[in-house]
């Protein structure tokens, strides 16, 4: 599987799925969507702040804060709640494999990533698609900021 | 599954709010389900729309049934042929004559899907539970996350029987006359929505509905606690709103068939339409076909001639 163009933290995520058997993939998967933190306080505060990726199968909010340094670095938030862990899992691997890049790197992630993780014959490729627009909102918002 | 009573083998519910509808053996609370649990010929079946929400915690016994990875022909667009269901009952430990009770997520909207397609198969004794995983779950009732280890059974090769209530492209063509029921969003039912700027395409070419389908949305048949709604609040939309009449012919269609398996339940067994079919092909069919007709807009629009009847 090619996953050069990774970014080395998002690649580790893909190795890890990648080196187990399809049942113990969906295991990790929910790992993922148990170790998805919680939203930070000021957003708790103001929900208005996050957008709905509506393609996902369950409410799925995100938003992201690009830093003011050289390299624009951004912070994803994610929310989704608990009777959704499909859409959680996602949103965990986005978050641990994507948290901290600067928005050039984010931007250069292919979009086929998702499919890459083995999990499309046990999660079924409607179901994916939840997981590619995610990815996709968030190169749309960071290019809606002019940060690239 | 309409030779009148299905042969129980576990005894039913004799909750007040069921015995209003037509089939109360079709219904199972809450209450019954924890008080029945561990009887034997009962299997108790999870079927969601999440594909690891069984895995987050179920009701203690049960097992998992996936819509789309264990009931769908993993090629063709259809459903698992008879020896593919005999062969998913019998690693699931269930037997032609278990009782079986269906709950999920969403007001039961995948369960309903997962029961319609049992009945496909003619399995007599399949039950929801009213209200699904969420209602269980909000009266704080326990779930663990010990997947049951089932002994495998003999259930018999059944060949599938769709006819009675699976509703074919040309068999909609042929129904032109009689009712229709669209069960999908007011979005969805006008053509507002199938895809928007900068979202991808939701798998269909063109938007609206079948000429002469009244809307009605699923979702009005569930309570907020997603239970089923009375007798008399469901015959005030399905008979009074939506103008059906007993004996009538309905198919009933969403996007895919999983919206309006809810709504097949509710016309068959709650309200008893003996003539109700699900359209599974739904709109990604209908809405794809070359030159099949479509309504734009709030109005049913006029059915065609039926195809049949040219």
């Amino acid at each position: 599987m090619e996953t050069t163009a990774l970014p080395q933290q998002l690649a580790e995520i893909v190795d890890d799925f990648q080196a187990l058997s399809e049942p113990d993939r969906l295991q990790l998967l929910l790992e993922f969507s148990r170790g998805l933190p919680p939203l930070p306080a000021h957003l708790l505060d103001h929900p208005e702040l996050l957008e709905q990726v509506v393609e996902c199968q369950s409410p799925l909010f995100l938003t992201l804060d690009i830093a003011d340094d050289s390299e624009r670095s951004v912070s994803l938030f994610f929310s989704a709640p608990p009777e959704a862990p499909t859409t959680r899992g996602f949103a965990g691997v986005l978050q641990e494999g994507l948290d901290g890049l600067p928005a050039a790197q984010i931007l250069a992630v292919p979009d086929d990533v998702p499919e890459r993780l083995g999990l499309t014959r046990a999660i079924t490729p409607l179901r994916m698609r939840g997981m590619a627009a995610m990815l996709g909102r968030i190169k749309r918002k960071i290019r809606e900021s002019g940060a690239a | 599954m309409q030779e009148g009573f299905p042969r129980m083998s576990v005894a039913t519910d004799p909750h007040d709010k069921f015995a209003e509808y037509a089939h109360p053996e079709r219904l199972v609370s809450t209450q019954w389900l924890a008080d029945n649990l561990g009887t034997p010929g009962l299997v108790v079946v999870e079927s969601d729309e999440d594909v690891l929400l069984y895995e987050t915690g179920h009701i203690a016994g049960a097992v998992k049934i996936d819509w789309h990875t264990d009931l769908n022909d993993e090629v063709t667009r259809d459903y698992v042929d008879g020896e593919g269901f005999a062969r998913l009952m019998s690693a699931k430990g269930i037997s032609r004559d278990s009782t079986v009770v269906i709950y999920g997520d969403k007001s039961n909207w995948w369960a309903a899907y997962a029961l319609w397609v049992f009945t496909l198969f003619g399995h007599e004794d399949v039950r929801l539970l009213d209200g699904g995983r969420d209602k269980w779950i909000a009266e704080g009732r326990p779930v663990t996350t010990e997947v049951p280890q089932p002994q495998p059974t003999d259930y018999p090769v059944v060949e599938r029987n769709d006819a009675p209530i699976r509703a074919y492209l040309t068999d909609v063509l042929d129904h032109f006359g009689n009712p229709l029921i669209d069960v999908r969003s007011a979005d969805e039912y006008t053509g507002a929505r199938t895809h928007m700027p900068a979202y991808p395409e939701e798998g269909a070419l063109r938007g609206g509905h079948i000429p002469s389908a009244v809307s009605v949305p699923w979702a009005r048949a569930a309570a907020e606690d997603g239970t089923f709604r009375t007798r008399d609040e469901l015959d005030a939309i399905y008979r009074g709103e939506a103008g059906l009449k007993e004996g009538d012919d309905v198919v009933a269609y969403c996007r895919i068939g999983e919206r309006s398996s809810h709504t097949w339940f509710v016309l068959q067994h709650l309200l008893g339409f003996e003539n109700v079919r699900n359209y599974d092909g739904s709109w990604t069919e209908w809405g794809n076909v070359v030159r099949v007709p479509i309504v734009k807009g709030t109005e049913p629009g006029v059915a065609p001639v039926a195809a049949g009847r040219r």
